[in-house]
């Protein structure tokens, strides 16, 4: 996993609440035997519509998608994570996110930040009447920045310290392989394995 | 203060014990693999360039999407064949074993590992499916786990979690005759509710618990989850120990006595406490059905199908309601009047050889009914073998069932077995939700029993429907019923 610092990127309107997971990649998506690919799923139903902030330029490049309250919530796939990250967005703004959602993100190295919602508002408004405009998430100072748009965001220490680092779980717990193998040295002999000598 | 067996097993596999926040580092004994959730978890292995850290203590198995009939074809779903393809091709990269579909081996993931003496008293036991729960019958800890959990384990072979609360499940007296771990099981179910083991790890105990066999006790375990719990286990016995004698991965020699010494400590201390203790008495017990979408909602075969109205708690009432609309269903019907027009015998609950042995039991003799179709899926290679070895397919074949190779099937439809729409089964699987047999199919969960006495009535009914008819049962008569009973044979 990338380690996430700073992100500058073309800042995405979405103005909507309560996007759940089946609106950010419908089920159909799921039945894919890889981690990648799903950006075409990514919020399938909407970009049917020609006028979705996504189909249009120069948006369609967004890399910070700044969205309405309650972002996440529904199942707990992770393929939500995936189609953003692999459409190519490192961060969400919003005021509020599922938990299973932010910890499905945490992992994946996708950075959920959590801004007031007058905020998120005052980004709205900045990115729709200055299409384009870059948003700049410093992980290290928790800010938002967008031209002379400055505002603070939340995230816990221990996700915060994960994604600077670019730690995923198993990153993680790799660092006490030395753990596993005593734990596995003590083992007893007689447990089974499922090769046959 | 002593500890619980579900704390002995955990405390015995803590690589690295957490604190506050941090969960505890857990070691994986076992962690069995299939089609369906394992693609996404090689993928992120091999994005990342990391080996199966231990392939001797992972095992692969098709089962979720595999075809029942023609198995030496090719399959036709096109997805359900990348699926199996994608696994075949991940286990032979990464080097993990795997029974594929005609392996001798091969079947439902839960049958295999105890069938092959895999799965053994006090280990952790994983898999990427929620059943994984049945292993508990040999005292495991075992739990179903999330794609990336499967990624975690057969990266590192260990995972991150916090301990489960414990809760005791008291059976005690002893089943009477007709009356199956199945009925226990439903009947748990119906008292605690589906979301009652939440965050919990049952411990089923007691006088009828220690009189089942692995096979009964394999059930129970298995919809331990149906009650929202996360595993489910019974003490190791001498009954545990039998059957795993002499299996292909059990322990040989000295090594056997080492362990059955090792398993005979893994028993709850006399003064160690549950969070929660739920008491159930065995002898009441009659044959159980659900009557609803979900497996909370079950009652004895000898009721009536419920008023939503008599419900107090608001939730439960309006549940109730969707579930009678979806099924169909009015209240005040007995639930002996059901006509169904497929019956299911198989999955990871009862689609082992005794469930097999105890259904065609009550089918010798008999027929299937006129417009019912009945299929049999041994829930393994083996057990299907074991079948035949018995005459038992003949039984099944001569009454008017139909015989299949083995997989999960009609559990979920993931394969060409499904319920068409309006479709009615009396299934001896676990989960009775909207669509899990196909989209609009109604299901009934039962025992293999009532499922094989279903068969032969075509309504709902239980082995005792057949040898008394339905006018001298007792249980319709303490059902004090006003329909008559005439209009059902
Ligand atoms: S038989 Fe049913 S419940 Fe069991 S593993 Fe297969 S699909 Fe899951």
């Amino acid at each position: 996993m990338e380690p996430f610092t700073t992100h500058t990127g073309v800042g995405v309107p979405l103005r909507r609440s309560n996007v759940d997971t089946d609106q950010i990649i419908p089920a159909v998506y799921l039945k894919r035997v890889s981690k990648t690919g799903f950006e075409d799923g990514l919020f399938a139903a909407w970009r049917t519509d020609e006028h979705f902030v996504l189909n249009q330029e120069p948006y369609r490049a967004g890399s910070v998608l700044v969205a309405g309250p309650d972002f996440g919530t529904g199942s707990s796939r992770e393929h939500a994570v995936w189609a953003l990250a692999n459409y190519g967005f490192r961060a969400v703004i919003s005021s509020r996110f599922a938990d299973i959602f932010r910890g499905n993100a945490g992992k994946q190295g996708l950075l959920a930040a959590q801004c007031e919602q007058h905020d998120v508002e005052q980004l709205w408004k900045l990115l729709e009447a200055e299409p384009g405009t870059e948003v700049t998430v410093d992980l290290r100072e928790r800010l938002v920045t967008a031209k002379e748009f400055t505002a603070p965001f939340h995230i816990d220490d221990y996700t915060r310290w994960r994604l600077l680092e670019g730690l995923d779980d198993i990153a993680l717990t790799l660092r006490h392989a030395e753990a596993i193998d005593s734990f596995e040295a003590g083992r007893p002999v007689w447990k089974p394995v499922t090769t046959l000598a | 203060m002593g500890h619980t067996l579900a704390e002995k097993v955990w405390n015995a596999h803590v690589v690295r014990p957490g604190n506050g926040d941090e969960p505890d580092l857990l070691y994986i004994d076992l962690h069995l693999v299939h089609e369906v959730t394992s693609p996404q978890a090689f993928d992120g292995l091999r994005q990342a360039g990391r080996p199966v850290r231990r392939t001797d203590l992972t095992v692969a198995t098709e089962d979720h999407n595999v075809p029942t009939t023609d198995i030496e074809l090719p399959i036709a779903d096109p997805v359900s064949r990348t699926q199996v393809e994608t696994l075949r091709k991940n286990c032979a990269e990464f080097g993990v074993p795997i029974y594929q579909m005609g392996h001798d081996e091969q079947g439902i993931v839960h049958v295999i590992g105890p069938q092959l003496g895999l799965t053994q008293p006090g280990m952790t036991v994983v898999c990427g499916d929620s059943h994984t729960s049945t292993h508990g019958a040999f005292g495991a800890m075992a739990f179903g786990i999330g794609t990336s959990e499967v990624e975690h384990v057969l990266a590192t072979q260990t995972l991150p979690l916090k301990p489960f609360k414990t809760m005791a499940i008291n059976v005690s007296g002893s089943l009477r005759p007709g009356v199956t771990a199945k009925d226990i099981i439903l009947a748990v179910i119906a008292k605690i509710g589906t979301g009652g083991g939440q965050g919990y790890v049952l411990e089923y105990r007691g006088s009828a618990i220690e009189e089942l066999s692995m096979e009964a006790r394999m059930t129970i375990c298995n919809m331990s989850i149906e009650a929202g719990a996360r595993a489910g286990l019974i003490a190791p016995d001498e009954t545990t120990f039998a059957y795993l004698k002499g299996r292909k991965h059990a322990p040989q020699g000295a090594d056997w006595d080492a362990a059955v010494a090792a398993w005979r400590e893994l028993r709850t201390d006399a003064d160690a406490t549950f969070d929660r203790e739920v008491d159930l008495d065995a002898d009441t017990l009659t044959p159980f059905v659900t009557w609803g979408t979900n497996p909370g909602q079950g009652l004895p075969l000898s009721e009536t199908v419920p008023d939503p109205e008599r419900i107090a708690d608001e939730n439960e009432r309006t549940a109730a309601e969707k579930a009678l609309s979806y099924m169909d269903l009015q209240p005040g019907t007995r639930l002996r009047d059901i006509a169904v027009d497929t019956v299911f015998l198989g999955s990871c609950t009862n689609g082992r050889i005794e469930d097999l042995r105890a259904a065609a039991d009550v089918l010798r003799g008999h027929k299937v009914a006129k417009g019912v179709r009945m299929l049999v899926v041994p829930g393994s290679m083996r057990v299907r073998q074991a079948a035949e070895s018995e005459g038992l397919d003949k039984v099944f074949t001569e009454a008017g069932a139909e015989w299949r190779s083995a997989g999960c099937s009609m559990c979920l439809g993931m394969n060409p077995d499904q319920l068409k729409p309006g479709e009615r089964s009396a299934s001896t699987s676990n989960r009775n939700f909207e669509g899990r047999q196909g989209k609009g199919g109604r299901t009934h969960l039962v025992s293999p029993l009532v499922a094989a006495a279903t068969a032969v009535r075509g309504t709902l009914s239980s082995p005792e429907d057949l040898l008394a008819g339905p006018s001298t049962s007792t249980e319709d008569l303490l059902a004090g019923s006003s329909t008559s009973t005439e209009d059902l044979v």
